[in-house]
């Protein structure tokens, strides 16, 4: 099994920090904020590893730190400490030692990412087809032809109909929206897919539709994914290796089915137990 | 005018023009800031392009200016009289082969320039990802790392929409592999003459603070698709005939179109003293 | 023929220059041309207005700009700012302190009275703007009769020159953020160094102390409406004359070479948390300070100030807050000369705009077929 990314002691602190933070916040304390010096502890030594092809689920509740921990890979932050390696084919780069034009490069070429809004992860002032043509012109790709026929066959994959190409996304619903943000992510072909509560507010027979076609990707493409739910069922589904976070930390990771059938922490448990 | 400096500009001034002149020219493309001068005309009226006529002009110059290809129209004659005024002893010409030192609004000369000459053009926007971009800070941040897919998807949508890129002037045009200039609002016809050029050509921007240049023999590329090619103005008339100058007969020059007196839209050279140089060599 | 822009290009400039010059003279007979004088003194805000967007105080200039540009305000301060080009720098004075200028007017709206009184001076704040109709055929003689009656038998009561800051009261209580020294003494020089953003306050301040007025007002204005939050109380407005203090030539000592007219207003706005969180929280401030008797330039400028800052350090939320919106917009003479342009013929790049429609209709027809 190939490695892709490896991630060690990742951590996030929203405010000023002092060295109590750590020892004060989690789930034994019930909260994310440090009673001394009031910041936000989002996340707290953070590790895992990746393998290509792998889909990997972190799960939690709202403030677990599992979005916290995605958007720093993705470079939306940088986080308070930690590192990070990816795999690059016969490259290993430190994520967080690389300059802005080299992460620039890394989002544009070699990650991709699909946010829960569609405003984060598309440009509603230009059509779906330029979206996806922004991609491909990031990548040098220089051809109008190749470009028109390479989005046609991203969105008809993903399944929006290839006469709306060139109509602005707002006029979309939400779920074509997400389509038109998986078909942008991976039109570079990229290893490694983020994807942020891709169904969370979507209708469930769309949600079904999504979830089927992020399988197929990774069957066909064998991309490795990272997926962030808090929904049991998509995690059920999609995840291979479940991580299972509360108030910034790992509080139990393993195999999903494992997990699920078995679980150790008393709020996997509870989180178990009320699924419907 | 005694008490005024030689080229009105004072020492210090024009020490920092040419200090950002030869910035630019080492790094082709990229829009040096510079603090402009306030000149007695107005701003958008060619104060960038006349910074650096000033911080240039010798004693031994002979200066051209043209505005919309012609020494006679109105921007030009001010800014030439204006020079004449401040520099006391220069010569001028409207003859393109005597001058060393060319001011030009909005056109390049049609006969090729010698690597003894300096074009100067004068600029109203430096920057080519204005239309995407607003705020100047992200612009800088853009242009360092060659990202200009916002532009290029630009394009793209256009052809999506008009089935052709319709940009017409000001086209944006990529120097040395690297930095994507705003070319000043020449028209397309002349883009293909930044192209491995003899002469240095100078880009000055009086109200947004920017010097930048084509160095001679650098690539000057406008952008395009490979199967959506860059496209000159076309003057071919319904017959597929390429219109000429009705004053000198030439083929090949850029047209100015206009209505006569009598109703009749009439087509003539737009770059003045060219038209008037072909028309002797027709009369020998 | 009329002006076609490509032949006869010098003559009809010169044309243009007698028209204009005609305007100014068309009174001819038995008309007096403007006194400079006069212009300084009975068009006393416009001149005040020029000597602060021109950003050069020479009065004299100033006047005889007002004087060749018929009064446009735009056209009178590029004028002295175009001159104020020519001239070298001989030195740069140490920043001077505003308590010592010599007041004609010093209000406070913080504080129902301030050490020193409210001074209100000449303002027509509380004034009825009523037209008064006696003035359209004043004569010389009831003129200059005013001054003798306004001045007959009034006491003779020392008021003194200068007054203490209604600041250094809320200073000394430590409910003002601390004086930034370092930004005092290197001041960024708008004149020499392009403003490359993000730049310092100091850049922010010296252009708009040059900034056109009605620009700088619509800004502020809008920050006042609600596309913003400064909630401004004027903590200080004063008008008055600035000794202005150099260095003697050889012993170095500060002489007064003389004073300037200008007009200054420091505004409290909404407290916020200091950024040392075992400090206590402070008022926020905003300055304003400009040539001239120019209130409602002084009090925009000091709200956009405090704007200024609150986006240069929580990210902009409206224009006013914006840095590169505000800075890059409110130079009249940019402004103006870049609006004007538009009048100078386009008719090259006109001619590329036309073969571009003309191939895109083409093309839409044959795709219509």
């Amino acid at each position: 099994m190939n490695k892709i990314l490896e991630v060690k002691g990742l951590s996030q602190v929203y405010g000023p920090g002092c060295t109590l933070c750590f020892t004060s916040t989690g789930p034994e304390f019930e909260t994310n904020i440090c009673p001394h010096c009031g910041s936000i502890v989002a996340l707290h030594d953070l590790s895992f590893d990746l393998y290509k092809g792998e889909i990997l689920g972190i799960m939690g509740e709202s403030g677990s730190g599992k979005s916290t921990a995605v958007k720093c890979l993705y470079f939306d932050q940088m986080p308070y400490s930690g590192s990070a390696i990816f795999y690059d084919e016969s490259e290993q780069q430190p994520l967080f030692k690389l300059n802005p034009a080299q992460r620039r490069s890394l989002r544009n070429h070699r990650f991709g990412m699909v946010y829960q809004n569609p405003n984060l992860g598309l440009n509603f002032d230009i059509s779906a087809g330029g979206n996806i043509a922004e991609r491909l012109l990031m990548s040098q790709v220089m051809n109008y032809r190749e470009i028109r026929e390479r989005a046609r066959e991203l969105l008809a994959r993903t399944e929006v109909l290839t006469e709306r190409m060139d109509e602005l996304p707002k006029n979309f619903s939400g779920g074509m929206q997400q389509r038109v943000q998986i078909a942008k992510a991976l039109a570079t072909q990229p290893p490694l897919l983020f994807l942020d509560e891709v169904t969370t507010g979507l209708d469930l027979s769309v949600q079904a539709k999504i979830l089927d076609l992020i399988l197929e990707i990774q069957a066909e493409l064998d991309t490795a994914m990272i997926v962030v739910t808090h929904d049991l069922g998509v995690i059920r589904l999609l995840a291979g290796r479940t991580l299972v976070m509360k108030y910034g930390r790992v509080i139990e990771s393993g195999l999903t089915d494992q997990i699920l059938e078995d679980p150790q922490h008393a709020y996997t448990q509870q989180l178990v137990a009320s699924a419907l | 005018m005694s008490d005024i400096n030689f080229a009105f500009l004072d020492e210090y001034a024009k020490r920092e023009i040419r200090r950002s002149i030869i910035k630019a020219i080492c790094i082709p493309g990229y829009q040096v800031p510079y603090s402009s001068r306030e000149m007695p005309m107005g701003r958008g009226f060619g104060t960038g392009g006349l910074q650096l006529t000033l911080a240039l002009i010798g004693i031994d110059d002979t200066l051209k200016v043209i505005d919309q290809g012609s020494d006679d129209s109105v921007n030009a004659v001010n800014l030439r009289k204006f020079i004449e005024m401040t520099c006391p002893g220069i010569n001028t010409t409207t003859c393109l082969q005597e001058a060393t030192l060319i001011q030009s609004r909005h056109r390049i000369p049609e006969r090729p320039l010698r690597a003894d000459q300096i074009l100067v053009l004068q600029v109203p926007y430096p920057d080519a990802l204005v239309i995407v971009e607003p705020s100047e800070d992200k612009r800088k941040i853009m242009h360092g790392e060659a990202d200009y897919s916002r532009l290029l998807v630009k394009l793209y949508e256009d052809i999506v929409k008009f089935d052709e890129i319709t940009i017409s002037h000001r086209y944006p045009t990529r120097i040395n592999g690297h930095y994507i200039i705003d070319p000043s609002p020449i028209p397309r016809y002349d883009v293909p003459r930044l192209n491995n050029s003899e002469a240095l050509i100078l880009f000055g921007a009086g109200r947004e603070k920017k010097i930048y240049a084509v160095p001679p023999h650098c690539p000057a590329e406008p952008l395009a698709f490979d199967d959506v090619p860059f496209r000159i103005e076309d003057f071919t008339d319904s017959n597929g005939e390429r219109r000429a100058c009705r004053l000198c007969g030439s083929k090949t020059s850029f047209l100015d179109e206009f209505i006569d007196e009598h109703g009749v839209r009439i087509y003539q050279c737009s770059d003045s003293d060219y038209c008037e140089q072909q028309q002797e060599l027709a009369h020998e | 023929m009329g002006y076609v822009a490509i032949k006869g290009g010098g003559k009809a400039i010169e044309g243009a220059a007698d028209a204009m010059e005609y305007l100014r003279v068309r009174q001819a007979e038995g008309a007096v041309p403007l006194d400079i004088a006069t212009i300084e003194n009975q068009l006393y805000f416009l001149h005040g207005r020029i000597l602060s967007e021109g950003g050069l105080y020479h009065p004299k200039l100033a006047a005889l700009a007002i004087k060749q540009s018929l009064g446009d305000t735009l056209e009178a301060s590029f004028a002295l700012r175009a001159y104020r080009s020519t001239k070298p720098r001989l030195l740069e004075t140490a920043a001077h302190d505003t308590t010592d200028m010599r007041l004609i007017r010093r209000i406070s709206a913080s504080f129902k009275d301030i050490p020193g009184g409210q001074m209100l001076g000449p303002t027509t704040d509380y004034a009825l703007r009523l037209l008064r109709m006696e003035l359209l055929n004043e004569s010389p003689e009831q003129f200059q009769a005013i001054a003798k009656t306004l001045f007959a038998g009034l006491p003779e009561q020392t008021v003194p020159d200068s007054f203490p800051k209604v600041l250094d009261s809320l200073r000394a209580e430590g409910l003002l953020p601390k004086v930034n020294q370092a930004a005092r003494e290197q001041p960024f020089d708008i004149t020499r160094e392009p403003l490359i953003f993000p730049v310092p306050r100091s850049a922010a301040l010296a252009t708009m102390a040059r900034g056109e007025t009605g620009s700088l007002l619509a800004i502020a204005y809008s920050n006042m409406r609600g596309y913003g939050d400064v909630h401004p109380t004027v903590a200080e407005l004063r008008v008055g004359y600035l000794p202005v203090m150099l260095p003697h030539p050889i012993t170095g000592e500060l002489v007064e070479a003389g004073e300037v007219l200008m007009t200054e207003c420091e505004v409290v706005a909404m407290y916020q948390d200091n950024e040392n969180k075992n400090a206590l929280p402070t008022f926020t401030l905003g300055y304003g300070a400009c040539f001239g008797h120019n209130e409602v330039k002084a009090i925009s400028m000091a709200i956009l100030d405090r704007a200024l800052q609150k986006g240069m350090q929580d990210g902009p939320e409206n224009p006013s807050e914006d840095p590169e919106f505000v800075l890059l917009h409110v130079d009249g003479i940019d402004s103006m000369g870049f609006a004007s342009h538009y009048k100078m013929p386009h008719y090259v790049t006109f001619q590329s705009d036309m073969d571009r429609l003309r191939t895109t209709r083409q093309k839409q027809e044959a795709n219509d077929e």
